[in-house]
Order: C-alpha cells, then structure tokens, then sequence
C-alpha cells in the first residue's frame, strides 16, 4: 500500500502525552512516503512542546512477523515510551497494535484510497483506505472494518457475548476498542467528544 | 403530543409497537393497533423490522395518526443515506410526526435480502446530530431550510442489561449529547440489573421507557438467550412457562410474567414500552395486571 498524508499538528498534539516514540514505515518501494512533510511535521511538534523521545523506521510493518522481530529490536526504545505515533498505512498501524496490546497508539497520516492496489502483505486487518484515520481516538482498532456497520460513534445493540450479530465468529469491534481502552487505562473522552460522520469525498479519488 | 411531554407532565408514558405489513394490506396492522387504543399514549411503527423488507413506516404513520392514534416513527440507518434518512424526516414532519425512535439498525444480513448493500451512511448518533441539525433550520451539509424550521420529539434506544454494560452507557451518553430526549429499552426480564442501570444513568435526566416483550413459548425465551444481544431470560422464568403448558399456551404465563415485571420495575423508570409481536390483544390485559 499505498498513498498516505500526514494530519496536522493541531490534530496530533493533544493526543501526545508524555514521551513520544515517532515510528514511520517506509516499507512499499511503490509507494508515496511524504519525507518533507513528515520532516516539517516533527518539527512543528517539537516546537509545540511535545516530548518526541526518538524514532525508529519499521519497515512494512503490516507483515506481522516483520513487526514482531522489531518489537524485539527496539524493546528498549519502546519500553522508554508513553505514546507510539506510528506513520502508516491502517493496516500496519493496526498489525502493530494487534502484537503491543499495552502501548498507546496513535495514528500520524491519513491513507488514501488507490483503485486497483490490493496491498502488499496479505493481512487479517483491513484498511478501507477512508482518509481520515480514526485510529488515534480508537485505540489502534479500526471502527469502519472491524465494525461489521463500519459504525464511527460506539457500539451497536447487536453485540452478543463479544460477537457481532452477523457472525458468532467475528469479534465486535467496539467491544476490542472497549476492551483495549480499559487495559491501557486510557479515557473516552477523545471517543465521547464530538458527532463523527464519514467524508466519503476522502474514500475515492 | 410529544412523549417527553407526558413524562413532564408526570405521566407514566405506555407505548406499544406494531409492525407494517409485507405488502399492502393493512388490516392485521390496524386490528393490532385497535387492541392497544385508549390504553396506550402512542404506537411505535417498525422500520424493516429484522432487516425484512416491508411496507414503509412513514405511510403506516401517516395512516395511524389519520386514524386518532399517536405515532412513533422508527427510523434506521441501514437502508438509507444521510440525504433519503433527511428526506424522510422533512416527509414526516410535513404530515405531524412528531415522535421519532433513532436507531443503527439491524444489519443487511440478518434479514430476507441479504444480498443487498449496507447503508449505515450515518448511524444512530449522526442521525440524531442530522434531526437536530434541521430543527435549527439547517441540513447536515449545512444548507438553510426553506420557511419554518420542523419540530421532533428524539427517542433512542439502550440495552440495560448488555454485558458489558459500559460501552453502552457510552453510547447512550453520545446520544444525549446529540439531541436524544427519551429512551426506550431492549427487553428486560431481569428487574435487579434494570435498577442497577437506571442509578447509573440517573445524572443522565432523561427519561427511559422500559422494553417488555410478552414471552410466549420456552423455546422463544431460549432463542432470545442464545441469539438477541443484551437479552437474557433468566431460568426461573423459564421454569414458570414449562410448569403448565396449557397455561403457557394460551398465553396466560406470558401476561403474568409480564405483568409482574412491569409491577416491579415501574418505580424505577418513567414509562413501559410494549413489544407484543403479534400478541397486541394481550397489552391491554398485562397493562391492567400491571395497575399502569
């Protein structure tokens, strides 16, 4: 994958607490990293007072295994963090999230929906590519795929013992978003604030 | 007359629910709807209810109220987008609707056209924000309304006895936040987490209508626990429709059960909201067991 941009300060700086570990994935030979805005980017953060720490690459960080491997490597870099602000794609933001259960993420791009580019690792995590990533506030879960409704506001009435009524197989989403808020004792305020409705103009070109 | 109204008024606020027909004759919807006159202060009207398609619940609306009784238009969000859910709204307001029960919805699959796409443009929170967007004159992409601005009573749904419970509470505070005035309940067979859900929700100060759906067979109170989110029949009142068939049967020990649970779980909330499925002719009798 894929076409990613980078948010803006004013949406990233409230979410970075304490020390900031700064991950970009480089991973894609094919795809448009934005270097000279990312590079603006941790600058502006750094003059707005947020603690960036250090910074790591991971490198296709959507093959599990890959990621795994580096989770070892940058243990120590990782372990001296209170926030990983993670530069890719949804499904490597979602991998990452998936192995480090007690790390607070959050999402530094947007990924852009590219017609006929089907990814580069094949992945049970799914990024529909919507241009708005809302994984910040999410807890590095996805609400538009692992949300069966793609619901952006909370849980539907529909959860049955942690399933999601159209399969006894599949985990409610907002249940694992739930789930992974508790254990990282993290607040729902960010989720609480506001009414969040889709941009479909971002989802296609 | 607006549901929230009646609660303001410090009236214990009964509703019931019928559901339209697939097709066009509306007798059976009608005869269902009599059971309940006099006895209730407004009727829900289903919106595909399950996810089957059915007769629209703006024209059965449009056709109860025609006919004296006060509606509840359900309104969900998977077979509509933002601009059709709006559109149905302005309709309804344009005809006297004035009570709306916002809901996600039950998804695509659940139901008898489960090839069809999932909308689920909005949801039950964007939707309410979308009502209370147009009764400031306003769509959501923040076009002006021509002339006078319509005017809506907002209802949404809660799960009190969903586990866990907090998601839940999130949801139903997001609610709130976004323009929703009154709830009404999943069903609920198990008085002692209603209290527990009602004194966390008591800062909330809106009002909650309990849902009571009227069991008629043991095999449909396992259903419901092995399948409906946030239901759960406790043993106790299963043993009490196995005891005595013929009882059960006829529908007695539904009415009882009923009955019983409203006795017990009135003091706790502001109104009941009947769900009968089919067995309308009986709310009047459970109503008057319950001395509501």
């Amino acid at each position: 994958m894929l076409i990613t941009k980078v948010k803006t300060k004013e949406e990233l700086l409230p979410s970075l607490t304490g020390r900031v570990l700064v991950i970009p994935c480089l991973g894609c030979a094919q795809s448009f990293f934005p270097v000279e805005e990312f590079n603006k980017l941790k600058a502006e953060l750094k003059a707005a007072g947020a603690n960036i720490t250090s910074e790591v690459v991971f490198d296709y960080m959507c093959r599990e295994d890959f990621t795994e491997r580096r989770l070892e490597i940058y243990g120590e870099q990782l372990a001296a963090a209170d926030t990983v602000l993670i530069f890719s794609c949804g499904v490597g933001i979602q991998t990452f999230a998936g192995l480090l259960a007690e790390k607070k993420i959050v999402s530094g791009s947007d990924t852009f929906y590219v017609p006929g580019f089907p990814g580069f690792t094949p992945s049970l995590h799914d990024c529909e590519q919507c241009g708005e990533c809302r994984m910040g506030l999410t807890f590095g879960i996805c609400p538009v795929t692992a949300c069966s409704k793609g619901l952006l506001n909370g849980q539907c009435g529909g959860a049955k013992n942690g399933k999601c009524e159209v399969d006894k197989d599949m985990e409610c989403g907002w249940q694992r978003i739930f789930e992974r808020m508790t254990a990282l004792k993290g607040s729902d305020k960010g989720l609480k604030e506001g009414v969040q409705i889709r941009d479909y103009k971002k989802s296609s070109l | 007359m607006k549901l929230t109204d009646l609660t303001r008024l410090g009236k214990f606020v009964v509703t019931s629910e019928v559901g339209p027909p697939k097709g066009i004759n509306l007798d059976k919807m009608l005869q269902e709807a009599e059971y309940v006159r006099g006895r209730v202060a407004a009727i829900n009207v289903t919106d595909n209810q399950s996810s089957v398609m059915r007769m629209g619940g703006l024209a059965a609306c449009k056709v109860l109220k025609d006919k004296g009784f006060e509606t509840v238009f359900q309104l969900t969000c998977r077979d509509r987008n933002r601009l059709a859910l709006q559109s149905d709204l302005l309709s309804a307001a344009m005809f006297g609707i004035e009570n709306l029960l916002l809901l996600t919805g039950d998804h695509i699959v659940l139901g008898d056209h489960k090839d069809a796409k999932p909308v689920f443009d909005l949801d039950a929170v964007s939707l309410a924000h979308a009502v209370k967007r147009l009764e400031e004159g306003f769509d959501l992409a923040g076009n002006k309304l021509d002339g006078e601005a319509p005017r809506f009573c907002k209802g949404a749904v809660v799960s009190p006895c969903a586990e866990p419970l907090d998601p839940q509470l999130f949801k139903m505070e997001k609610k709130i936040k976004a323009g929703v005035e009154f709830f009404q309940t999943q069903a609920v067979y198990e008085p002692e987490k209603f209290e527990k859900f009602m004194k966390r929700v008591k800062d909330f100060g809106v009002p909650v209508y309990v849902g009571i759906v009227v069991l008629k067979t043991v095999g449909m109170a396992k259903f419901m626990n092995e399948n409906v989110a946030g239901i759960h029949v406790p043993d106790t009142l299963i043993e009490e429709l196995k005891k005595d068939k013929e009882k059960t049967k006829s529908g007695q020990t539904g009415v009882e059960i009923s009955a019983r649970l409203i006795k017990e779980m009135k003091g706790m909330c502001q109104g009941v909201h009947m769900m009968p499925l089919g067995w309308d002719d009986k709310v009047s009798k459970i109503l008057e067991l319950a001395g509501v």
